[in-house]
């Protein structure tokens, strides 16, 4: 591979050809902040919230989009170029209505994040809030374009990461927005809430409308674990507060099978897990209704009338149905269960359903 | 699947069949559609349905439903007459060839265009994209599997892939879209009646042997055991009288559920262990609850091999308990003490006696899964498998020919009826009914049917309409819409207010005893 060797901040660093400022600042462990950008996504340079100074190019370069060159000599953190971002934060905050105390986001926030490291105290200009009503017409994504920056992430992870070319910009100028086809609310779209828009946006303009007032980003405890629906088996994040799963989120860097996309099931039908309807306690049928029972008693209910009836018409009169939706190792536990202990092969699972 | 999901998008050529990949399989859409965008492969889609990904593909082929083996068997025709197959890799690394050449010599285009219903000249240019690209993928799922012949369509469909020299290349293949999270893994760890894990045959005396060993007893049953719908037929011959059923619904996931119901009635014994009361456990002499997927350790195996970690997050509610700490119990109970303290100790135990699992710790999966074969502990897994040599050494090719479905429409029944599933739910709906967000996507049962059908019989969008069987009836309401095929609807299964495996038949197929959802006969009726 071939290397390029260039300065940054004074620092010399080696990288590979074709890798952008951004990258090669990353590698050396130079922060330069990002908005637009996303590590999973096709590079867009819309936002300049990463714009460097490059010796000998009279402009500022978005570094996100820049390629590295041999000799190249960048520095990221000169008065002008905070200047420029300071400007960027300034135009952002005033082009929305960015209210952080109940924001879903607060805390994850990337723009909040931006203003905070520039520094930015006082708002320099005022425009008039775009006052768009909140979208609520689904069950799973609140979108509230008021929050949006344009950044286009939720373009790009809809139309080049999950290909369902549901979302668009709209409009021009000052009206611009994110829109689906006709400016319909997401719930009457063509929308198919695998939430991909959500999981990169950068602000609270998309958020997972159960996780709502459910706990700060700060609190939550997030367990890796795999999808329980098709079998792709997707790596996802149990996101749990209180012992509870608020939401489900992923992360490119999971890696393999989906690199950090989901689809509706995975990412919204976890409901179940804490439904009031879930088993709770052994229930054994006397006169035809259900009591609930000790485990020591089911379980020995069970044993003793498995027993009998294996003794009286031998094991090939019981059969078992294991369970496609269960671990491993409970399926190894189960047919090992049944051919040795119970005596018979007659076991088998929906694999065919 | 022969290869990974990731090698579907640099595939110069997929082609999907009876797989709605966008509703099933989403995240493996995505590789599929970015491959057609992005990398310009080409996609063939052969569906009776217009699924959406037929808006994404080069050539759409519209089968009548249960005709699969004679539009495989005419594409292999095509490209045989125009010597598009791949002469070297069929010397060398398969066997069966001139017997297959023979039978396949019949399915001209006009006679294959005959049965199927496919233009010939469609057939042509789809052989044509197939076995001209470099390295083609051949996606499928339970339309190709769930007939009575659906043996023969897998087969078939492996015919294809060697004639053109796709199986053990990377980015090709022959790859089978597993439903379930862990149907492979199930499988892989023997829950099946004819094999133990990493399916070493119960009937051989050898494996037995090993295995008794190993499990500390003194012989194990030689003779391969029922199937699930042999089980079933069993219980309603009064033949199997006891039943132990981990999380799984037959009394609505089943066929001809009428028969079915009557089957489970007759148990002396019925023991259900699942996290909600359902159709089958509302059957049961006990209920044992069980944890669901974020209560628990262990692993799920996906359907490109990957054996993957399940992690807790939360603690099962009330008394419920991780399924496995159950069945320890229930084992010891019945005088076979089963203690492990932690999944990861049952997991060496599958590594020591399971050779595709033998190089399996929870230390090498803790970041990325490991795909079986991976037989070491220093193997690092397999993603594509026949490189080189097939398992069985060369490939074997199946001569077949086609056979029609045994319930096929006729004047008292003249539509067919395919049944499968919906992007917004999932299988008996215990899980996915219970969330809002999905329910309201989908609250109901939705009949699919044709615009033309629809103006047969009078019917408009959202009326409720019944529709009948030899074996049942259900009502639901219709949508009407271009994806079904004129001469046939459509019925998910998630819903058990209008139950449609009251509808379908018990055919299986002769060999995997699979049944043959995917095509029976019904009428329409006004209520």
């Amino acid at each position: 591979m071939e290397r390029v060797r260039l300065t940054i901040d004074g620092k010399e660093v080696i990288t590979a050809a074709g890798n952008t400022i951004l990258m090669a600042a990353r590698q050396a462990h130079i922060a330069i902040p990002t908005l637009c950008y996303h590590p999973k996504l096709p590079i867009s340079g819309a936002c300049r919230a990463c714009v460097v100074e490059v010796e000998g190019r009279p402009a500022l370069v978005a570094s996100c989009a820049t390629p590295v060159a041999e000799g190249m000599v960048v520095h990221t953190r000169t008065e002008r170029v905070l200047r420029a971002r300071r400007l960027v934060a300034q135009l952002l905050l005033a082009s929305g209505d960015h209210n952080c105390l109940t924001c879903q986001a607060n805390g994850r926030c990337e723009l909040q994040q931006l203003a905070y490291e520039l520094g930015v105290e006082e708002l320099e200009y005022s425009a008039e809030p775009p006052g768009y009503p909140k979208d609520t017409s689904n069950a799973m994504i609140e979108r509230d374009l008021n929050r949006c920056i344009l950044c286009g992430r939720c373009v790009r992870a809809c139309n080049e990461v999950q290909v369902n070319e549901v979302i668009d910009y709209g409009y021009r100028g000052k009206r611009a927005k994110i829109v689906t086809a006709w400016d319909l609310p997401y719930g009457e779209s063509n929308c198919v809430f695998c939430g991909e828009c959500v999981s990169v946006c950068p602000t609270g303009a998309l958020t997972e409308t159960q996780a709502k007032f459910r706990g700060r980003p700060w609190v939550i405890r997030k367990v890796r674990t795999t999808c329980v629906y098709c079998g792709t088996g997707c790596q996802l994040d149990l996101n749990v507060v209180d012992g509870r799963v608020i939401k489900v989120t992923s992360d490119y860097r999971h890696g393999p099978p989906n690199y950090g996309s989901l689809c509706v099931k995975g990412r919204f039908g976890y409901d179940f897990i804490h439904h009031p309807d879930r088993l709770t306690k052994p229930l054994i049928r006397e006169d035809g209704e259900f009591r609930e029972a000790s485990w020591e008693e089911a379980i020995g209910l069970v044993a003793k009338r498995l027993g009998e009836i294996k003794a009286k018409h031998g094991p090939q009169a019981l059969a078992v149905l294991s369970s496609a939706r269960c671990t491993n190792e409970e399926n190894y536990l189960l047919q090992k269960f049944t051919r040795s202990v119970l005596g018979t092969n007659n076991i088998d699972h929906c694999a065919r359903l | 699947m022969t290869n990974s999901i990731a090698e579907v998008e640099r595939a110069d050529c997929i082609l999907v069949t009876g797989s709605n990949t966008t509703e099933m399989h989403p995240v493996i859409a995505n590789h599929v559609k970015r491959a057609v965008r992005q990398r310009g492969a080409s996609l063939i889609v052969v569906d009776p349905r217009r699924i959406d990904l037929v808006s994404f593909a080069d050539i759409w082929l519209r089968p009548k439903p249960g005709t699969d083996v004679a539009w495989i068997n005419g594409l292999m025709h095509v490209i045989l007459e125009e010597g598009l197959h791949d002469e070297d890799y069929i010397r060398q690394r398969t066997e069966g060839f001139e017997d297959l050449r023979r039978v396949v010599e019949s399915y001209t285009p006009q006679r294959v265009e005959k049965i199927t219903g496919i233009p010939s000249e469609d057939l042509k240019v789809a052989a044509r994209i197939y076995a001209r690209a470099p390295a083609a993928a051949i996606l499928y799922a339970m339309g190709i599997t769930q007939h009575t012949r659906g043996t023969d369509n897998v087969k078939s469909l492996a015919n294809l892939a060697m004639l053109c020299g796709n199986v053990g290349i990377p980015h090709a293949g022959v790859n089978p879209l597993r439903g379930q999270n862990n149907v492979q893994g199930a499988c892989d760890m023997g829950a099946l009646p004819n094999v133990f894990s990493g399916y070493q045959p119960v009937g051989d005396p050898e494996v037995r042997k090993r295995m008794a060993e190993a499990w500390g007893v003194q012989e194990l049953p030689e003779t391969p055991g029922r199937t699930l719908m042999e089980i079933m037929e069993g219980a309603d011959r009064g033949e199997i009288r006891g039943m132990f059923i981990l999380g799984e619904n037959p009394m609505l996931s089943d066929p001809d559920l009428n028969h079915l119901e009557k089957a489970m009635r007759q148990l002396d014994f019925l023991v259900v262990q699942d996290i909600f009361m359902t159709e089958t456990s509302q059957l049961a002499h006990v209920v044992l609850p069980g944890a669901s997927f974020a209560e628990k350790e262990g692993t799920f195996t996906n359907t490109e091999r990957r054996v993957q970690r399940v992690r807790k997050a939360v603690e099962p509610p009330g008394e419920a308990r991780p399924d496995w700490k159950i069945l320890c119990d229930l084992a010891s109970a019945m005088g076979y003490p089963m203690a492990y303290d932690h999944p990861r100790q049952i997991m060496e135990e599958i590594a020591s006696v399971t050779p595709s699992y033998g190089g399996i710790r929870y230390e090498r999966i803790e970041r990325v899964g490991l795909q079986w074969p991976c037989p070491t502990p220093d193997h690092p897994g397999t993603p594509f498998l026949h490189k080189d040599r097939f398992t069985r050494g060369r490939g074997l090719f199946h001569a077949i020919e086609y056979q029609p479905p045994p319930e096929v429409p006729d004047e008292a029944f003249p539509l067919y009826l395919s049944t499968g599933r919906i992007l917004y739910h999932w299988h008996t709906g215990t899980m996915t009914r219970r969330s809002p967000g999905l329910v309201e996507r989908a609250p109901e049962c939705l009949v699919e049917i044709s615009p033309d059908d629809a103006a047969r019989y009078g019917i408009e969008e959202g009326d409720y309409i019944r529709v009948i069987s030899r074996r049942g009836r259900i009502e639901a309401r219709a949508h009407i819409t271009d994806r079904a095929v004129e001469g046939t609807i459509f019925v998910p299964f998630h819903y058990a207010e209008a139950a449609v495996n009251r509808l379908t038949h018990g055919h299986l197929d002769p060999v995997a005893k699979i049944p043959g959802y995917k095509v029976c006969a019904v009428r329409l009726e006004r209520p």
